[in-house]
C-alpha cells in the first residue's frame, strides 16, 4: 500500500511500488488527462507537479511520490495561475490532436511559477523537454508569453 | 474494402452519401451505432449528420476522425452553417462505420489525404441545408402555413404570425419527411461560420485532461494488454515459456495470437512488466535479412529498370541531346517513423454475437473488416467507436492493432485494451517509404531549362493497401509533386516500383515528400548551373500557371527575398503543388559548425475558400514543423532486420527550441477549399535544403541533412 496525495486528496493504493506513478494516476485513479508518450522521459506528456515541480510521472516510481503533493491537469483549474494558462491556451486555440497539452500545460505551469515573465530563452529552457508532434510550438509560445500578461 | 453494417433494422433512416456519387437515400443504419448513450431522450435524425433530441439538443456528425487537423470543429460547421444552429451549442461526435460516411475522394471511410474540407464542403452543407428544409416543412405543416413563408435561426423555425418552434419539437415529424433535392446552399456574403477564424469545439476538453484518447478508454471489466512482437516485422512465434510471466502479479492470461505472444492483466503496467519476461522463440522469417546497406543498394540497382511513365511531353531525350548544359543529379531519401504521441493502442470487446472495437483509428471501415475477419463475427456484427486520436499521420490508416485486440479479446473471454510501448511503436510502424531519384535537366544557351527527366524508384504503400489502385505499373500515390507545371517544353517523369522488404505506409504528404525535394531541390541546381537567382529562374516558367505565380511571388516578398538576410543567415525558396493547394515557402537558416538551424519560414498558399482561416493556419504551422523533423533529424534505419531506433533519444523530432517562426500569408478565395494539412510537410524540406546551399555552397542530396 503506498499513501498518496493527488489533487488535495488522500488516496491508499495496492500497486507495487515501483510502479510509475503515471499508471497509478491514470489507470488505479482513473485521472486519464496525465498521457503515457515513451515511458523514458523523453516527451514531457507525462507530466505532473510533485511539490510544484514538474515531474516526469512515466519514470517516477510511485513510492518516490509518497508524502508530497501531487498536481495533474485535472487540478490546475484550481490556482489563479493554472486558469491563466488554460484561457491562454484556449483563446489562441494551442491545442490540436491535443495528446501532449497536459504535460504542455504542466510544464508552462510550473515555468511561470518560477519566472512570471520568461524571455524566448526561457521558453525554450522549460519546454524543450515536451515534445508536440503536431507542432503547436508557435502557439505554445505565444500562450506561455499571454498567460504571462505579455 | 467491404461495406460495413445492415444490422438489425431497428430504424430507417434517411442519409444522404456523396454529392458527387449521387445521393444515397434510404439508407438502413444501425440503432445502436447511432445511439450510443443509452439515457439519451428521443432522438430523430433527418440524415446521417444530423442528431435532434427532444430536448433540442443538437449533435453534429463528423465523418472523420479528429487527430489534431480539426475536422472535430471544421466538419459540423459546415452542416450548421446551413442548418440554422449555434455552432456553440452543438454536440460533436464521430460517425460509427456506415455507408454514408465514407469518402467520395477516397472511396472508404478514411481521414486522409488532406481530404475531409474538399470532400466534405459541398455535402456537408447540403446536408445541413436539407435537413434545415425538412424541419422548416415539419413546422409549416404544423401550423399549416408556406414553408417559404417560414425562416430557422438558431434552432428555431418562425412563422409568419409569430408562431415558434423549436427543432426538437418538429425533428421527429421531419425526419419522416421527403429529402428535398432542390435546396439551395447560401452566398459566401450570407455566411456565419465558414470563412471565419471560429475557436475549435474541442480545445476546452483539450486544456482540462477530458478529451478522450485511445489510452484512456475504460469498459467495465477490462483488461490491459501488452503484446511482444518478432524484433523483425513480420516474423511469428514458435514456442513460449510463459512460466516467469504468469507467476508475477496481476496476471490472468498469456496468449498466442498472430503477431506475437500477449499478456493480459489487471493493470497495463503489471502486463508489460510480465511480457518484459516472457521468453519467446521466433520465426523472424526473411525480413531478417535486411540491413540499411543493403537496401539502398537495392533500390539503386532497382532504378536501372525502365520506369512507367506517369508525364511526358515533348522529347526529353532530344532536349537533353541538344542542350548547352546539363545537369544531372541523385537524390535518396530514408523510411521514417510516424512516432505520433499516442502510442498504439486499441480496446475491444468481443462477444458470442458482438464485437466492439474502440479507439482511434482513421479508417473506420478497415477496422469493422479486420475486426470482423479477427473474430470471426460478420460485420454487420462489429461496432467502431473513434476516440480523439492523439496524432496519426497516417500511421492509423493500417488498423493492424484492431486486428491484435480482437484476437486478445476473443483469446480471453474479457475486453481488453492492447496498448504498444513507445518502443514498439516505433519499431512495428509501417514505415514512410525510402526513395532514390535521378534526374537530368538541360539548360539552353542562355541558361533556360528546356528538358528535365524525373525517374522515381520506391515502394509502393498503395500496391499492399489498395491493389486495385495500382495500375500500369503506376501508382499515383507515388507520383505526386513529381512534375510541377513548370513551362519547360521536354518533360519526362516515371516511376519505377520496387518492394525493398520492409512494409510501407502512409506518412504526412505521402510521396509529396519525396518528390517534392528531389525536384525542387533540382530545380535550384538548375538555377545554379544557369548562374540565375532561383526565385527568378522558376518565376520565368510560370506565365501559364497563375496561381504558381502567385504564392510564389507572395512568398519571395513577404520573405524579402532580394533584399539582404539578417547577417549569418540564407534564404532558400521552393514551390509546390499539392492536394489542389499552391504554395512557396521560403526558409531562413544559418549554419554553425554542422547545425543547421531555421530561423523562419514564410510560406504564401492558395487553398481556395478557407471554411476556418484559424485552423488553416494551425494545420501550416503543424505541417511545416513536422516536415521539418524529417529534414534535420528522420531516419529509420535496418540491422539484421531490426528496426534500430525505439524511442525519442535515437528517433529526434523537432522540439521547442527548433521550432522556428512562421509567417503565413494566405490568398482569400471563394474557390473550391483544397487540402493544406500536408504540403507545407513536403515543401519545407527542398525550402531549407536549398537555404543550407546558399550559406554553405553545398548540395545536400540526401535526408535528413547532413553537412561535410
Amino acid at each position: 500500500m503506498i499513501s498518496l496525495n493527488v489533487n488535495g486528496k488522500d488516496h491508499s493504493v495496492d500497486v507495487d511500488p515501483a510502479t510509475p506513478l503515471l499508471w497509478v494516476i491514470h489507470d488505479d485513479l482513473g485521472l486519464s488527462g496525465t498521457k503515457f508518450g515513451c515511458g523514458m522521459a523523453l516527451c514531457g506528456a507525462c507530466t505532473v507537479h510533485l511539490d510544484g515541480k514538474p515531474v516526469r510521472s512515466c519514470s517516477t516510481p510511485a513510492s518516490a511520490a509518497a508524502g508530497k503533493k501531487i498536481t495533474t491537469i485535472e487540478a490546475v483549474s484550481a490556482t489563479p495561475l493554472g486558469q491563466k494558462v488554460q484561457a491562454a491556451w484556449t483563446s489562441l486555440d494551442v491545442p490540436q490532436c491535443g495528446y501532449c497539452q497536459s504535460g504542455q500545460i504542466m510544464s508552462a505551469i510550473a515555468l511561470l511559477t518560477e519566472k512570471p515573465s520568461p524571455t524566448d530563452a526561457d521558453i525554450d529552457g522549460a519546454m524543450a523537454g515536451n515534445i508536440c508532434r503536431c507542432g503547436t510550438y508557435p502557439r505554445i509560445r505565444a500562450a506561455i508569453h499571454q498567460a504571462a500578461g505579455k | 474494402m467491404q461495406p460495413v453494417s445492415t444490422p438489425s433494422r431497428r430504424e430507417f433512416l434517411k442519409a444522404s452519401a456523396t454529392l458527387g456519387g449521387g445521393l444515397v437515400l434510404g439508407v438502413v443504419l444501425p440503432d445502436g451505432l447511432l445511439t450510443p448513450a443509452a439515457a439519451e431522450p428521443t432522438t430523430s435524425m433527418p440524415n446521417a449528420w444530423v442528431k435532434i433530441g427532444a430536448d433540442n439538443r443538437i449533435t453534429i456528425l463528423s465523418a472523420r476522425s479528429e487527430m489534431g487537423q480539426g475536422v472535430y470543429t471544421a466538419m459540423p460547421t459546415l452542416v450548421a452553417e446551413e442548418l440554422e444552429v449555434d455552432l456553440a451549442k452543438i454536440k460533436v461526435e464521430i460517425a460509427p462505420a456506415a455507408p454514408p460516411y465514407i469518402n467520395a475522394m477516397l472511396g472508404g471511410q478514411i481521414t486522409g489525404g488532406s481530404t475531409s474540407v474538399a470532400e466534405g464542403y459541398d455535402k456537408l452543407r447540403l446536408a445541413g441545408a436539407q435537413a434545415r428544409t425538412m424541419l422548416v416543412s415539419a413546422a409549416a405543416q404544423k401550423w399549416g402555413v408556406d414553408a417559404s413563408a417560414c425562416r430557422a435561426r438558431d434552432g428555431v423555425v418562425m412563422g409568419p404570425a409569430g408562431q415558434k418552434a423549436t427543432y426538437g419539437e418538429v425533428a421527429e415529424a421531419a425526419s419522416k419527411l421527403p429529402v428535398p433535392t432542390d435546396v439551395k446552399l447560401k452566398a459566401h456574403k450570407d455566411s456565419r461560420y465558414v470563412g471565419k477564424p471560429v475557436n475549435r469545439l474541442d480545445t476546452p476538453s483539450k486544456v482540462n485532461g477530458t478529451a478522450e484518447f485511445g489510452l484512456d478508454v475504460k469498459l467495465p471489466g477490462m483488461l490491459y494488454a501488452s503484446l511482444a512482437q518478432c524484433p523483425v516485422i513480420g516474423g511469428k512465434p514458435v514456442s513460449f515459456d510463459a512460466t516467469k510471466a504468469k507467476a508475477m502479479p496481476g496476471v490472468k492470461h498469456v496468449v498466442q495470437i498472430t503477431d506475437g505472444v500477449a499478456v493480459v492483466a489487471d493493470s497495463w503496467w503489471r502486463a508489460k512488466t510480465a511480457r518484459d519476461v516472457l521468453a519467446i522463440t521466433w520465426d523472424e522469417g526473411p525480413g531478417k535479412a535486411l540491413n540499411s546497406a543493403g537496401i539502398s543498394a537495392a533500390l539503386r540497382a532497382a532504378a536501372s529498370k525502365p520506369g512507367a511513365e506517369f508525364k511526358k511531353q515533348g522529347d526529353v531525350n532530344a532536349g537533353l541531346g541538344g542542350a548547352a548544359k546539363k545537369v544531372e543529379a541523385e537524390y535518396e531519401l530514408p523510411f521514417l517513423a510516424h512516432a505520433a504521441m499516442e502510442p498504439i493502442n486499441f480496446t475491444a470487446d468481443v462477444r458470442k454475437d458482438s464485437c466492439l472495437v474502440y479507439g482511434p483509428t482513421q479508417f473506420q471501415q478497415m477496422a469493422a473488416g479486420v475486426a470482423a475477419q479477427a473474430s470471426g463475427l460478420k460485420p454487420e456484427q462489429v461496432t467502431v467507436h473513434t476516440t480523439f486520436l492523439g496524432g496519426g499521420f497516417g500511421r492509423r490508416i493500417d488498423v493492424d492493432f484492431v486486428g491484435q485486440a480482437v484476437e486478445i479479446s476473443k483469446a480471453v473471454g474479457a475486453p481488453v485494451k492492447l496498448l504498444w510501448t513507445r518502443e514498439d511503436d516505433m519499431t512495428h510502424d509501417f514505415y514512410r517509404p525510402t526513395s532514390f531519384h535521378q534526374l537530368s535537366g538541360g539548360l539552353d544557351a542562355q541558361g533556360r531549362p528546356v528538358a528535365i527527366k524525373f525517374h522515381l524508384t520506391s515502394p509502393s504503400v498503395t500496391s499492399r493497401l489498395f491493389p486495385a489502385v495500382v495500375t500500369k505499373g503506376i501508382d499515383p500515390f507515388m507520383t505526386e509533386a513529381a512534375a510541377l507545371p513548370y513551362d519547360i517544353p521536354h518533360q519526362l517523369a516515371e516511376v519505377v516500383i520496387h518492394d525493398t522488404g520492409l512494409r510501407v505506409g502512409y506518412w504526412r504528404s505521402v510521396s509529396h515528400a519525396l518528390n517534392a525535394f528531389a525536384y525542387e531541390s533540382f530545380m535550384d541546381e538548375l538555377a545554379a548551373a544557369a548562374g540565375k537567382d532561383p526565385y527568378a529562374f522558376r518565376l520565368a516558367l510560370l506565365d501559364k500557371q497563375p496561381r504558381l505565380k502567385r504564392v510564389l511571388q507572395m512568398a519571395a516578398e513577404k520573405s524579402g527575398w532580394g533584399t539582404p538576410p539578417p547577417a549569418g543567415r540564407f534564404r532558400g525558396i521552393g514551390l509546390m503543388e499539392g492536394y489542389g493547394t499552391s504554395m512557396a515557402q521560403v526558409a531562413e537558416v544559418s549554419v554553425r559548425g554542422k547545425a543547421v538551424r531555421v530561423h523562419r519560414v514564410v510560406v504564401a498558399a492558395d487553398l481556395g475558400k478557407m471554411v476556418n482561416p484559424n485552423i488553416v493556419r494551425q494545420q501550416l504551422e503543424s505541417s511545416i514543423i513536422f516536415g521539418l523533423g524529417a529534414v534535420l533529424h528522420g531516419e529509420i534505419t535496418l540491422k539484421d532486420g531490426r528496426v534500430q531506433q525505439s524511442n525519442f533519444h535515437d528517433y529526434e523530432v523537432v522540439r521547442m527550441p527548433e521550432s522556428p517562426i512562421i509567417e503565413m500569408h494566405l490568398v482569400d478565395s471563394d474557390e473550391k477549399p483544397s487540402g493544406i494539412g500536408e504540403p507545407g510537410t513536403a515543401l519545407v524540406g527542398p525550402a531549407v535544403a536549398n537555404a543550407v546551399f546558399a550559406a554553405t555552397g553545398q548540395r545536400l542530396r540526401k535526408l535528413p541533412l547532413r553537412l561535410a
